[in-house]
């Protein structure tokens, strides 16, 4: 494929977008997600109650891929039950690792099937990931995330 | 006419649909003819276990091997049994550090390396400043990436035991001044081990003449296959030095309770050997000859020009380091503003241009320049003008490609 085609527009714009770019009050789960090879360092914080992720955000740095990967999971997964985050998550492993492919399972990722492209870019997956790495985490209660390592730079 | 190119198969294939333009020269370099062909060569007809057989192929087997070290010495003006065979630098480097370092330093010694430091040659080092109790004290390039006289003064005092510093910055591709390092090493009684991975590439290095106590470097970066390295030491100090790894072939007697050790440099060669490695080494030192290093410098001098002026004329695009062309080798280190180096990368690949985005396993530099990485453009004796054009012109569209105007 062409690599350029990953830049469209969903993602150029989520890249950059500040409408989840903030720390949350009173949150349940602050988690710090590092890719070591890279240098992409998001923190994500959730607040949890009733099963229920009532608020999401983050704050850090990193490449377009991985900020509008966060960006577009909180839109996604706030207002969603634990359980419904989970599935989101597996399904967009299941997209980013190229096994789901079909266009009505991926229906419930919305703008996210725009990160598809990357299952054909093994050096960028680590990238799309980040976010999503750190919310399993997260939701499962670690206080330090293993980071997405790939070992080299 | 045969061009230098067409003793590089890879550089005929289509990446991404477009002609590859190969600019990560400074993580690996592709592989002459002349090389794969040595390889091949020593695999088809002389393959044995050196030092082994008594049969007459174990001899040329040995001889491919022992032949392969008189040729690296000759290339770095060392005699062959100052030199090492190892895996690559970092192993290279390990050595010094687990059989000089843990070994000769000692709690209040201090070991100065440059804040510009590849992580091999500065993690094996922390391991070592752990262990002894010695002191790591860096040393900090100026605005222009060069170590200056007073900096050099102001951290190697009577303290410093041993100095390990990149002959050239595998970022900035600055060459520091070797001659000013050693002068106050010796007068501080302190050893100096150059990391030459990033200069053998790009220029001719003598140690004898830089007076250096070790110098380490990779044979892929010099156009030879991975996994073979090289780490020359003065014979007076590897012959006080214990062994590294110990087993098969580094020993004279081997009893239930101790060993004795083989000479220098056997003593540091455990286990059977990369002949294969070896022989397409001395392989690509013969082809770098044959080029001429006055050939490989002036040419390297050229594609180093252009890219820099090219570079220079692209709006929003910081170059890191001193921006004449005659004070770097190899290497530019530079960013796309308000685009990650891997996006740059990532959509330079989609035109057929390699090049590195990331820390540079350099990371106390990165923090150093106040940035989280970088890309980097390297440059190797196949690089053409052509090359060049082709990163300049990808770049001028990178930012748009983002959504930015310009």
């Amino acid at each position: 494929m062409d690599l350029k085609a990953l830049y469209n527009q969903i993602i150029v714009e989520n890249s950059r977008a500040s409408h989840n770019r903030h720390k949350v009050d009173h949150a349940t789960a602050v988690l710090e997600g590092v890719n070591p090879s890279c240098g992409d360092d998001i923190t994500l914080e959730l607040k949890v109650s009733d099963g229920k992720i009532k608020e999401a955000g983050f704050t850090g740095t990193g490449c377009a891929i991985s900020q509008a990967s966060a960006s577009l999971m909180i839109d996604l997964v706030t207002g969603k039950s634990v359980e419904e985050a989970k599935e989101l998550l597996s399904t967009f492993y299941g997209m980013i690792k190229g096994e789901i492919t079909d266009d009505d399972q991926l229906e419930i990722l919305d703008d996210i099937v725009a990160l598809k492209g990357v299952s054909h870019m093994p050096g960028r997956v680590k990238c799309a990931v980040l976010a999503w790495h750190t919310l399993e985490e997260a939701l499962d209660g670690r206080t330090e995330s293993t980071g997405c390592n790939d070992g080299h730079s | 006419m045969k061009t230098i190119q067409d003793d590089f198969p890879i550089l005929s294939i289509l990446e991404n649909g477009k002609r590859l333009v190969y600019l990560d020269n400074a993580a690996t370099t592709q592989k002459p003819l002349a090389v794969l062909n040595a390889v091949e060569s020593y695999y088809n007809k002389d393959n044995a276990n050196p030092h082994r057989g008594v049969y007459e192929l174990g001899a040329r087997a040995t001889k491919a091997h022992e032949d392969s070290r008189g040729i690296v010495g000759d290339f770095l003006n060392a005699s062959p049994d100052e030199i090492i065979f190892t895996q690559n630098t970092t192993e290279s480097l390990n050595l010094v550090a687990y059989s000089y370092g843990m070994e000769f330093l000692k709690e209040g010694d201090e070991i100065v390396l440059s804040v510009a430091e590849h992580h091999s040659n500065l993690v094996p080092w922390q391991r070592v400043a752990k262990v002894t109790g010695a002191k790591l004290v860096y040393l900090y390039p100026d605005a222009f990436g060069h170590l200056t006289e007073e900096e050099l003064d102001q951290k190697i005092t009577s303290k410093t035991r041993l100095i390990a510093v990149a002959q050239v910055s595998n970022v900035l591709g600055i060459e520091i001044p070797v001659a000013s390092i050693v002068r106050r090493a010796r007068k501080a009684g302190a050893v100096v081990v150059l990391d030459c991975a990033q200069s053998v590439p790009h220029m001719p290095v003598d140690v004898k003449a830089l007076d250096v106590d070790f110098a380490a470097f990779s044979g892929h970066k010099l156009y030879a296959p991975m996994g073979i390295g090289v780490l020359y030491g003065k014979k007076e100090i590897l012959d006080k030095m214990p062994p590294f790894l110990t087993g098969g072939d580094m020993i004279g007697n081997v009893h239930e309770q101790s060993s004795t050790y083989a000479e220098v440099p056997r003593r540091f060669e455990a286990g059977t050997r990369n002949v294969g490695g070896e022989a397409g080494l001395a392989a690509a030192i013969g082809y770098l000859n044959s080029l001429g290093w006055d050939n490989i410098q002036a040419h390297e001098r050229d594609l180093m020009t252009r890219a820099l002026k090219g570079l220079a004329e692209i709006p929003h695009l910081t170059v890191y380091g001193d921006l004449s062309p005659d004070k770097r080798h190899g290497v530019i280190a530079f960013n796309v503003e308000d685009v990650h180096p891997h996006d740059t990368a990532s959509l330079l690949d989609s035109d057929g241009i390699t090049i590195r985005a990331g820390h540079h396993c350099a990371q106390p530099l990165m923090e150093y320049l106040k940035i989280n990485s970088c890309v980097r453009a390297s440059f190797g004796i196949y690089n053409t003008p052509e090359d060049v054009d082709a990163l300049i012109n990808s770049l001028k569209n990178v930012r748009r490609w983002m959504g930015y105007g310009s």
